[in-house]
This record gives C-alpha cells, structure tokens and sequence, in this order.
C-alpha cells in the first residue's frame, strides 16, 4: 500500500466516516462510500490541502472512486 | 441575549445607512467586524463608532478583481470568517423603456453579481469549520416592485432566489443563509421628501411611519446568532406591514 493512498484513504474514512476497509479502489465515493455531492466537493478540498495540489473542475469531476483519487495524486505529486 | 463573541463578520456597504448600523450592532452583541465599501472616511468614522479594532478594506464591488480580494482580506486579517452581510448596493432608476443596458449592469453588477461572488468565495473557510451565516440585504422591492426600479427590483429579488438555492446546498454543513428585505428606512434619502411624498409613503404602510437602520440591523443580529441556528433560505420582511407575504 502506497503512502498516498493511505493518506487518501484517512482523509476518505474520517470525511465519510465510513470503516476503513469499505475504502477500496473500486469503492465510489457516492454509490459505495454514502457521499453526496457536497462531499465529493469537500473531499476534493481536502485532497488538495493534503497534497498541496490544485485539482481542476474537470479532473475533480473524474474523481469518483478511491482508486481514481490514489491514481490522480499519485501523479500529481509525482 | 444574541451573543456574537469571537464571531468575525465581514459588512460591505458599511460606510453609511443600513450598512453601518449592521455593523455596529454585529460589534456590540461581541464580533470582531471588517468594514467594506468605497468611502475609506465614512469606513473609518463607522470604525470610531464602534470603538473596537475593526479590519478597513475599502473595495468597489462593481469591479471583480476588488470583490475577489474582499474574503481573502478579511479572512487573513481576522484569521477566519463566520458572518458575511452583503449589504451594499446601488440604484440607477429609470422608467423600463428609457432604462439603458450601462444603467441595468451597473446594478446587478454591484447588487447581485457582487454577492454571488462574495458567497462562493466564504464558502470554502465556513464548509470546512462547519460554521457560518451568509446574510442578504434585499428590498421590499424585490418582493413588490416598484415603478423605475426595473434594475433594482431584478437584482435584489435575484439575491432572495439565490440565498435560497445556496441554503439548500449548504444546510448540512451548519451554514444558514438569509435575506433581510427592508421596506422604506429612514435615511438622508428618505430626508429630501416633501410632506406631500411622505404622506403617500406613509398611507402605504400600516405602522404609518419610517423604519430605522437599527431595526434592520437588530434582525441581521438575530439571523448571525446561535439562536437562529434552524432559520435558514428566509426572507424576513421588515416594512412595518407595507408587504405582509
């Protein structure tokens, strides 16, 4: 397991309040995890605290499972 | 009994009128407040009054690059921000058929474009500390109309559709957002009145006289405090009963 989605996956599971082992990288934030569309938009507020990253609205918008998040800043911060 | 200590507000149009009763009321119930508008004197005189360590940031809303350094000022020089009343505006009267395109952007931009702006811009800081109460002053014009008021009617019935639509966004997250919709308010305008125009006024407005700026501002005391916590997407009218809706 990476460092970035461990530090995915403590910002998911503290944001959704959701057990850690539902974060997986087919986990969709809103189908599998409970958010709404206000999370999603918290979240992506939080990844970019996190990373010191800006994700643009469209890439935020592509961001909808675990799995895509841990790709996306996996590059990002490359 | 609306305690607003360690609460920081941000007023625009707080240099006079409405504006700077808001103010000085939010200061005296115990918030840190920074005052916003053009007239950096006014600002100060409203800051003397206060009597307490008020952030100045003079902006002109009708220019977007001002507005957007607005919240940003104010967080930093407050360290947060969990009262924002988009106070100021603006009116550029005019019959609808001799009304000019300059004459309505000029008012939605200050009136409503300014406040969209405004209200994005807060949102981030008040998601994130699960706090905040965004507060519009609209008019009894934006409920009623009014004749060569196209402008103004539009901008300021805009800013109740638009607090509306931003409350339920953002309910869950312990942010509330309201309108203020004054009715006619005593001010240096409302002084240039002849006895004949006063009467008219007056026959329209069932408690027969003016309101103060301080009857305004004691409802946006109300709306900033913990005790209006379950109020939010209202509009609350105060016109001494010229519009009871």
């Amino acid at each position: 397991m990476s460092d970035v989605a461990d530090r995915v996956r403590k910002i998911v599971v503290e944001h959704l309040n959701v057990d850690g082992e539902k974060v997986v990288e087919k986990a969709s934030f809103i189908d599998d995890l409970g958010a709404d569309s206000l999370d999603q938009v918290e979240l992506v507020m939080a990844f970019e605290e996190e990373f010191s990253v800006e994700i643009p609205d469209d890439a935020a918008e592509s961001i909808q499972t675990f799995g895509d998040a841990v790709s996306f800043l996996t590059k990002a911060v490359g | 009994m609306f305690d607003l200590t360690g609460k920081r507000a941000l007023v625009t149009g707080a240099s006079g009128g409405i504006g700077r009763e808001i103010a000085k009321a939010l200061a005296a119930a115990g918030a840190t407040v920074a005052l916003s508008g053009t007239r950096v004197g006014a600002l100060e005189d409203t800051a003397r009054e206060i009597g307490k360590d008020c952030p100045i940031l003079p902006a002109n809303l009708s220019k977007l690059d001002e507005v957007d350094k607005l919240v940003p000022a104010a967080e930093a020089a407050m360290g947060g921000l969990d009262i924002l009343v988009n106070n100021a505006g603006m009116t550029r009267d005019n019959l609808f058929m001799r009304m000019k395109d300059e004459e309505w952007d000029e008012v939605i931009a200050v009136n409503l474009t300014a406040a969209f702006h405004l209200n994005r811009a807060v949102l981030r800081g008040m998601m994130k500390q699960r706090f905040g109460r965004i507060i519009g002053i609209s008019s009894v014009v934006g409920v009623m109309g009014n004749p060569g008021q196209g402008n103004y009617a539009a901008s300021k019935a805009g800013l109740i559709g638009m607090n509306k639509a931003l409350a339920h966004e953002v309910a869950s997250r312990n942010i509330t957002v309201n309108s203020i919709a004054p009715g006619f308010i005593a001010s240096a305008m409302t002084e240039e009145l002849n006895d004949k125009q006063r009467e008219a006024i007056l026959s329209t407005i069932p408690a027969n006289r003016l309101g103060t700026a301080q009857e305004v501002a004691a409802c946006a005391v109300f709306l900033a405090s913990d005790a209006a916590g379950y109020v939010t997407g209202h509009t609350l009218n105060v016109n001494g009963g010229m519009a009871m809706i």
